[in-house]
């Protein structure tokens, strides 16, 4: 706050800059928040930045969305088309439909708008999808951040959500045979099945209320539940501070970075316009969701290579690849296990994965709070299980595609089909074993380059004849890199207070997920190693400081 | 046993009347047949083990099979596969003349059929009715059962498309006129030959395959980009 | 602040013990590496040309948000051609793409270049507020308490939570409204029944004229529907019947036909129809292919044998399609003799 005395100087910024900032404080309290948050340091790694991806594009699509429902009309009352585009002109379909192809064909610019719309929505999953794959393989779900994480994985749920009853507005003949997916997979539901089905389309399918009620949802509900939560995702983002690799100088009671401003404010500020100016590239220059081509939905009608968007992928292969007649009746009531089980499978998933953090913590006993960003190597059963996961999701996700890869790739497609059920579960433990090695190694790795410096590629050859290659030693920066990492012991289950042992099944875990684990480096060996390092550049007459190298970063 | 459904095929089909092609081209068209088809076909199209009688198949069909270079098949497969074309056009006459005179069937259409002068909008309806199921509704082709496919018919000529239609070759149904009338025919190669020639307004198609193709390439360049750009923003700089 | 207890004394604490152990011999932190001047921090020259960079890329900002207004005005789509309409969007998206990349790229660049580099160290505090924070939470709460007499009025607090959670229902209840009231039919009653009834004629979709057995030839495919739903318009809830009622119709040589005793009726002269919608999750089974008789779904690759009473051979699907019993008319016009004998689509709890 300025005070009015001895202003020989004028106020940072100008005088009008000063009275405006004079003027909210003493309405707003606001010098508080940015004296909190003007300086707050974060710490600079690119794979921080995925979940800004997401962000940025979610505020596209908000701009985007906010443009289309100026002209997009959610009725499925009957019209005709009467525009430019000649295969549809006269053909009867719902208002929904017809208000979609003027924006695409008789409004300037609509159809930049409406395809920059779709495409900042793909990014917009694709970019939490890349995010929170970052989040698990690093660890940054554990204390503190557990609730951090389920409220992402709810916000890439409803991003999905949101995407789904956005593709379908338009009433087409591709997104209304995905509806008609999800009545075929409600009504499947036991005992209440058909009457799901019936209280969402308001009667019989199609109905004409669908479109409405996903309109409702698409630009209301859906989108304040997510704007909510992005709120939360920040502020506890705020409050935790963010994660940060180790590295020199960085422990788990600091962070280490760049101030927001200005280097923040500047560095998100121009993702933003990258990522906004990326996404209108991709508008102007790719066609994507032609909708005047597939024509107003109706039964009857249906286009070879039916999926859905990406995001949905993986929920249309897992219908894909159940195996035929796996229905059975019980006293005479059918339960349609063929929908049920990938249904089941798909719930079971997504609450494994929205728990995760819970799971970890109970079975590693971890109650302390966690700042330092582990690299994935040096969690290996975690990595594992993560990598198992990715690869069970890819195999769902391509199976989407079967009908294509078959095409393409000239195979037929129950061949690719038996291939990928194959896969979905072979390929799964076998990409969790084969994981696990590789970050063990990795780690083994880490640790040869610690102790006895990189392999420099100069030979030399001792006079008993013998040649060696020379290692160098990595700088002091680097090797912290490479040893800093917390070390863990797997649970062993005590006698309680009445003198039982619980907790046996526990301990078991917590062995199984600790296995095979790398006991650090003390320092006692590390300064051998580095003596004994030292040493040897010596014998070999190193006529250079090997020393410190900053340009020779094993990252 | 293919002959015998084209049998059944060509006594309901109205024979669209065409000149009877020159009978020396006919003679031409002999010859032909026997050095390149006989093997498979038998030397009076009566089939053999290796490939299906031809009665009933007509001129059209000739056309349509040895013009897209699908016949002569390479090797026995799932579906002929078509390929670099193995004949001159007076070549492929020629065959065809030969073929119908011992074989008739369905004939050439009459010019009208193939303008592309019809209603495009109802073209299109019964394209998405009849024919997107297995070509996809941007005629970008699409898969059957057992490693056989509906090609893309992105390129196909209007009388291929109306051979097609009338012919049912392979595993396609076989649209008579009684199913779809001359002037549905009419229409639906209008409604093709507009979406062939008509300029994308979004811009590229990728390939018009839809939400796969969009996905792939969200993924790969979009968000392979946008890594790229953090990764640069937060490279130490020089 | 210790939030960090991983001390030895841990190997002592109940229960959970397992946390990670520090080893006793750590290797040291060496602490931040120092500050490498960048070249724009060291010759004037190339900060003069960073800032000579970033500001030209604000300019063509400028003019490429001018551009892209011009474009708008430049290129009129009101003539209805594809190309208008392509270069309209095209034009019109690259001046706003590049008005929007070239701020930020300019931004970045200055971040990176010109912008201080200094790292900073900012300490961070416990999660958990302090014991007199904590402290003094609690004994807000228990004032209120003694002052309301929450706890020890427990009627009242019971009731008042009975109250709160049965406000809400009425309101839950109205959304029953998204469904219709339907006296007369269930939604399981309405799954049951079809347009298809005794003597409806055969018809093409979308025309809606009849067809006759002789026009089915060997190797032909036809997409049927009743003759009832061609007439009837949309507000009369035509796409409904329709989503029930589609039919594809196929001939086979009777002798292919394999059909039990109680449906040799049901086809005629090898001509047999069968509904389309997939039992597998509601798509239609339209693709047809003539050699193998075998019906594909093209949404999750079910597949039917056309020739077996559309039995599924492959894919998700376990029901085979239910067939229409047809027959003809005098004047040999394919008609249906009854509905479907059971629902059609995919299968729900009481399809039985």
């Amino acid at each position: 706050m300025s005070t009015a005395t001895e202003e020989k100087k004028a106020p940072l910024g100008g005088r009008f800059v000063g009275a405006t900032a004079n003027y909210l404080d003493e309405r707003t309290s606001l010098s508080g928040l940015v004296k909190a948050l003007g300086r707050k340091v974060f710490p600079d790694h690119w794979s921080f930045m995925l979940g800004e991806i997401a962000l940025w594009s979610f505020v596209v699509v908000l701009i985007s969305g906010t443009f289309l429902t100026f002209f997009f009309q959610a009725s499925m009352v009957e019209t005709h088309y009467t525009g430019a585009y000649a295969p549809m002109r006269g053909i009867p379909m719902s208002v929904a439909m017809e208000s979609t192809l003027h924006i695409s064909f008789d409004l300037r610019g609509g159809l930049l708008v409406r395809q920059l719309h779709h495409w900042a929505a793909l990014t917009f999953v694709a970019g939490i999808g890349v995010h929170m794959l970052r989040v698990f393989f690093t660890g940054a779900f554990r204390k503190p951040r557990e609730l951090n994480w389920v409220v992402g994985f709810v916000l890439f749920v409803l991003a999905m959500a949101e995407g789904f009853t956005g593709y379908s507005l338009p009433d087409d003949v591709l997104s209304g045979n995905g509806l008609r997916i999800i009545d075929g997979m409600l009504k499947a539901v036991p005992v209440a099945g058909p009457w799901i089905s019936y209280l969402l389309f308001g009667g019989e399918f199609p109905g004409d209320a669908i479109v409405g009620r996903l309109y409702t949802l698409h630009i209301l509900i859906l989108p304040l539940i997510v704007i909510a939560l992005i709120a939360v995702h920040l502020v506890l983002m705020i409050v935790n501070k963010h994660t940060q690799f180790a590295g020199p100088g960085r422990t788990n009671k600091n962070v280490v970075g760049y101030p927001m401003m200005p280097v923040y404010m500047s560095k998100m500020g121009g993702f933003f316009f990258i990522v906004f100016g990326a996404l209108v590239l991709i508008a102007s220059l790719v066609q994507i969701n032609p909708i005047w081509g597939y024509g107003p939905y109706d039964p009857s009608p249906v286009s070879a290579g039916t999926q859905p968007d990406w995001y949905i992928g993986f929920a249309d292969g897992a219908l894909r690849l159940a195996p035929p007649h796996l229905d059975f009746t019980i006293f005479g009531k059918v339960y349609p296990m063929g929908v049920l089980i990938p249904l089941i499978v798909l719930v079971v998933f997504i609450i494994l994965v929205a728990i995760y953090p819970f799971i970890e913590a109970w079975v590693t006993g971890d109650k302390r709070e966690h700042h330092i960003a582990q690299r994935p190597r040096n969690a290996a059963t975690r990595t594992a299980i993560g990598a198992a996961g990715v690869w069970f999701y890819a195999i769902l996700w391509a199976a989407a595609s079967s009908d294509l890869i078959a095409t393409h790739f000239r195979l037929t497609m129950e061949g690719v089909i038996h291939a990928l059920q194959f896969l979905l579960i072979g390929g799964t433990v076998f990409v969790y074993f084969l994981t696990k090695r590789i970050c063990i190694a990795l780690q083994k790795k880490d640790r040869e380059i610690v102790l006895h410096g990189y392999e420099s590629g100069r030979i030399v050859r001792l006079p008993g004849g013998e040649y060696q290659e020379v290692h160098k030693p990595v700088n002091e920066y680097e090797r912290w890199k490479l040893v800093a990492d917390e070390t863990f012991e797997p649970l062993v289950p005590r006698p309680n207070d009445q003198g039982k042992i619980k907790g046996r099944f526990r301990a078991s875990v917590s062995r199984w997920f600790f296995e095979d684990r790398l006991q650090p480096v003390t320092n006692a060996e590390y300064q051998a190693a580095l003596e004994h390092q030292k040493h040897a550049l010596h014998e070999h007459g190193d006529g250079e400081h090997a020393e410190i190298e900053s340009d020779d970063s094993k990252h | 046993m293919t002959g015998g459904i084209y049998a059944g095929a060509s006594a309901a089909v109205a024979a669209t009347d065409e000149p009877a092609p020159v009978a020396a081209s006919a003679e031409h068209g002999e010859k032909l047949f026997q050095a390149n088809c006989a093997t498979c076909h038998g030397m009076s199209l009566e089939g053999t083990s290796a490939g299906p009688s031809l009665n009933g198949v007509g001129a059209l069909a000739v056309e349509f099979q040895v013009s897209t270079g699908r016949m002569p098949m390479q090797m026995q497969g799932p579906q002929a596969d078509q390929k670099p074309v193995q004949f001159t056009n007076e070549q492929i006459q020629a065959m065809a003349a030969y073929v119908d005179s011992v074989a008739p069937g369905p004939g050439y259409p009459a010019d009208r059929v193939l303008d592309g002068q019809g209603d495009v909008a109802h073209g299109a309806e019964l394209f998405r009715i009849n024919c997107a199921m297995c070509h996809n509704v941007a005629a970008a082709g699409g898969a059957l059962t057992e490693g056989k496919f509906a090609p893309d018919i992105m390129d196909t000529s209007a009388l291929n498309i109306y051979a097609a239609m009338v012919t049912g070759p392979q595993n396609m149904p076989v649209f008579n006129d009684m199913n779809l009338t001359e002037d549905d025919k009419r229409d639906i190669i209008s409604a093709l030959l507009y979406q062939q020639e008509m300029e994308s307004p979004g811009g590229f198609t990728l390939g018009s395959l839809g939400p796969v193709s969009e996905g792939l390439f969200i993924w790969i360049f979009g968000i392979g980009g946008l890594i790229a750009v953090a990764v640069w923003i937060t490279a130490k700089s020089n | 602040m210790e939030h960090d207890d991983s001390k030895g004394a841990v190997k002592a604490y109940e229960p959970s013990s397992g946390l990670a152990v520090s080893i006793d011999d750590p290797v040291q932190n060496p602490g931040l590496p120092p500050h490498h001047p960048r070249i724009t921090d060291v010759d004037p020259k190339a900060a003069k040309r960073a800032e000579r960079t970033i500001y030209t890329l604000f300019y063509v900002s400028v003019a490429a948000s001018l551009w892209a207004v011009a474009a708008y005005m430049l290129f009129p789509i009101e003539d209805m051609e594809f190309i208008s309409i392509r270069r309209n969007n095209l034009f019109i998206g690259l001046g706003i793409a590049l008005a929007l990349l070239a701020i930020g790229i300019g931004a970045i660049h200055w971040s990176k270049t010109l912008m201080s580099d200094k790292e900073y160290v900012e300490e961070r505090h416990t999660t958990r507020g302090s014991d007199e924070t904590r402290a003094a939470v609690v004994e807000s709460f228990r004032t209120a308490n003694e002052e309301s007499g929450f706890g020890r009025r427990k009627m009242i607090r019971n009731s008042l939570f009975a109250a709160l959670v049965a406000s809400i229902i009425p309101g839950i209840t109205l959304f029953r409204g998204l469904a219709p009231h339907d006296a007369e039919n269930s939604p399981v009653d309405l799954l049951k029944q079809t347009m298809w009834k005794k003597g409806e004629y055969l018809t093409r979709d979308p025309s809606g004229t009849r067809i006759r057995a002789s026009d089915v030839t060997l190797g032909s495919a036809f997409h049927v529907i009743p003759e009832s739903l061609a007439g009837m318009p949309h507000e009369e809830g035509m796409l409904n019947e329709k989503a029930k009622a589609m039919v594809l119709m196929v001939r086979m040589r009777p002798e292919q036909l394999i059909e039990r005793e109680e449906r040799k009726d049901w086809s005629y002269d090898g001509i047999v129809a069968y509904s389309k919608v997939c039992t597998h999750v509601g798509c239609p089974v339209a693709l047809y292919e003539q050699h193998t008789h075998h019906l594909l779904c093209p949404c999750h690759q079910s597949q039917f044998d056309v020739t077996d009473e559309a039995k599924v051979i492959f894919g998700p699907a376990s029901r085979p399609l239910p067939q229409l019993p047809i027959a003809v008319d005098d004047e040999g016009y394919l008609i249906a003799q009854s509905d479907f004998t059971e629902p059609v689509g995919p299968s729900f709890w009481e399809i039985h």
